[in-house]
């Protein structure tokens, strides 16, 4: 029998498999067991109500997609009567996703969400801070820093700092995040894009811009949790692409300690299972015993020292 | 290799919530006229306890030039457990349909499903009224079946470009729906004349209920209709979708409700929503 466990932090999960925020709620619980998955990580709420984004907010794009919801949100009243009893059904360690329009309100909100039944939150920095002339918190060490300091301080739970692959700072964001308190790194989120009609001459997403998900981001995103493992201490969960069981060897070998499958998941709504038994038989088949084995084995040699010169590469 | 489903479902969820992800065999796939195909699968058992206007959420195979990633949400034409039948009425619109237009009997077609909410037929309804266009009527098919099954006196209204896009009247005559067909070509499917039509029908045997789908102003007419005579009513709704299972939120839709212009998910509290609280496009 081989062990599936990972420790993220104080949280030790079964498996290293969770779905990623914004593509998993309680309705995958009519397709199968969610107490298989490692962690149920919800999607983005924010304090108040949100509509979210006008419509088209999704298009596809050559093997993968775009999309822009605009985080539409019941509220966080809404979120602990209703959602945190649904989840305790499960033994699944909860993680809330949670995002603000500013720091404070961020810090607010994620004090708010601190209640029993709640394992982490993922504090959602990469979406826009309307302080910073609405560039994502994880955009920049300094607004990483100060924003991932006021979360640390409103809560004792794990706080996972999910990242943004729009900057060009990874590494010095990430150890900002580590900086300023968090227990871990998803990395990371989608990635801007556009997509226009060539007939009508209309962007394809009613918000005209929106996250790249998906096959095409997973070389990027990859990349990305390969650097941030190299800066941080931490554990790196990685988020971008996964399709298969071989995209999950992939992040493991690069140095995350778990990941996060997404757009997959709207493709085949059970791929998180297969992977996982996937996962297992392929431990066992290489005489591993267990997952562990695999995190940050890669085989980069002396070129390692070279990465931090990466950033800017061509 | 035989259709099935491809994982196990958990106990805990009510057999008419579960939603399964399934490997179907193609039976055939073939035009029925210049416009629109049918689609036939050879579907496993499980996934064929189906509500009229519900969907199944298709993964179009890639082929040749045609690489369509995410699904398509597909209305269910015709589901019959008895056979292990599947059935999906389609027209080539894109790529996604472009590509289901290749799949050859025999090969596979892995689709998720059944999806979403479909139509509602109260006890006390006799007289129902249907009112559709185009690949509309595929979407109320199922609807006709189940009227019959109940008993219910059924009148279904097609609305067609012209009469040989006219699609599904000899499946709904053997089942003994009355038909009434108005075409553009033959002047036939205005709004005047299609308001007379109804109003001759109300008068007459009288309508306990509308059903609809696809057209904004075929909407807006049953709309004004149902608050007129006060008859209630349903429609079948179309978006974007991605999920399909109401987790990603992309195909919300407004709608009217009492605390004012609400959003609802299409592929989840729909597809299908009340006659008046749907919002026009």
């Amino acid at each position: 029998m081989v062990d599936l466990s990972v420790q993220i932090g104080d949280l030790s999960l079964k498996n290293p498999i969770m779905p990623a925020s914004g593509t998993f709620s309680e309705d995958l619980a009519t397709v199968f067991d969610l107490n298989m998955l490692g962690a149920l990580v919800t999607k983005t709420i924010t304090r108040g109500l949100r509509q979210g984004n006008p419509t088209p907010r999704v298009c596809e794009v050559s093997g993968s997609m775009l999309n822009s919801i605009g985080i539409p949100s019941k509220g966080v009243g809404h979120f602990i009567t209703n959602m945190v009893p649904f989840y305790q059904a499960y033994n699944s360690p909860l993680v809330v996703s949670i995002s603000g329009n500013t720091a404070d309100e961020f810090a607010r909100l994620c004090e708010e969400i601190s209640v029993p039944g709640v394992a982490a939150i993922e504090v959602n920095i990469s979406c826009p801070n309307i302080e910073e002339d609405g560039k994502a918190f994880a955009m920049r060490p300094a607004s990483t820093l100060d924003v991932m300091r006021k979360l640390r301080a409103a809560t004792d739970l794990p706080l996972w700092a999910k990242l943004t692959p729009n900057t060009g700072e990874t590494s010095d964001v990430a150890r900002a995040a580590e900086e300023g308190g968090a227990d871990a790194l998803v990395v990371s989120n989608t990635m801007l894009s556009m997509s226009i009609d060539v007939q009508s001459r209309k962007p394809r997403l009613g918000n005209l811009m929106g996250g790249l998900s998906g096959p095409s981001l997973k070389p990027i995103s990859l990349r990305m949790a390969y650097q941030c493992a190299k800066a941080v201490d931490i554990p790196v969960i990685g988020c971008g692409g996964i399709s298969t069981i071989d995209d999950v060897l992939e992040y493991l070998i690069a140095g995350a300690s778990a990941v996060q499958v997404g757009t997959a998941t709207f493709i085949h709504p059970t791929v998180m299972v297969q992977i996982i038994g996937e996962l297992e038989a392929y431990l066992a088949q290489h005489n591993m015993a267990s997952v562990r084995e695999l995190i940050g084995s890669v085989r980069d040699e002396e070129a390692a020292d070279t990465v931090v010169f990466m950033e800017a590469a061509p | 290799m035989t259709a099935a489903v491809l994982h196990v479902t958990p106990d805990s969820v009510p057999a008419n919530e579960r939603v399964f992800e399934s490997e179907c065999l193609v039976k055939s796939n073939i035009p029925v006229n210049n416009d629109y195909r049918l689609l036939i699968l050879d579907a496993p058992a499980e996934i064929l306890n189906c509500t009229p206007g519900q969907f199944f959420h298709i993964q179009c195979p890639v082929r040749g030039g045609h690489q369509p990633y995410l699904r398509r949400p597909m209305s269910i034409y015709g589901y019959f457990p008895e056979k292990g039948e599947l059935q999906f009425l389609y027209k080539i619109a894109g790529e996604g349909t472009a590509a289901l237009a290749e799949l050859k009997t025999g090969e596979s077609l892995n689709v998720v499903g059944p999806l979403g909410q479909g139509f509602h037929i109260a006890q006390d309804w006799q007289n129902l009224l249907l009112l559709a266009r185009g690949v509309g009527l595929a979407t109320l098919a199922p609807l006709a079946l189940e009227a019959q099954r109940l008993g219910k006196k059924l009148t279904a209204i097609c609305s067609a470009r012209s009469p040989e896009l006219l699609m599904s009247i000899d499946y709904f005559r053997d089942l003994g729906a009355e038909i009434i067909t108005v075409t553009d070509s033959e002047g036939t499917s205005d709004l005047a004349h299609l308001q007379g039509v109804i109003e001759g029908l109300i008068a007459g045997p009288g309508i306990d209920a509308f059903y609809t789908c696809g057209s904004n102003r075929l909407l807006k007419l049953l709309q004004e209709m149902g608050a007129k005579h006060n008859i209630p009513g349903e429609i079948a709704l179309e978006q974007q979708m991605a999920c399909g299972l109401g987790m990603c939120q992309c195909c919300v839709r407004s709608f009217r409700a009492e605390s004012g212009i609400v959003h609802k998910r299409v592929c989840k509290e729909g597809p299908v929503f009340d006659l008046q609280e749907a919002m026009g496009w």
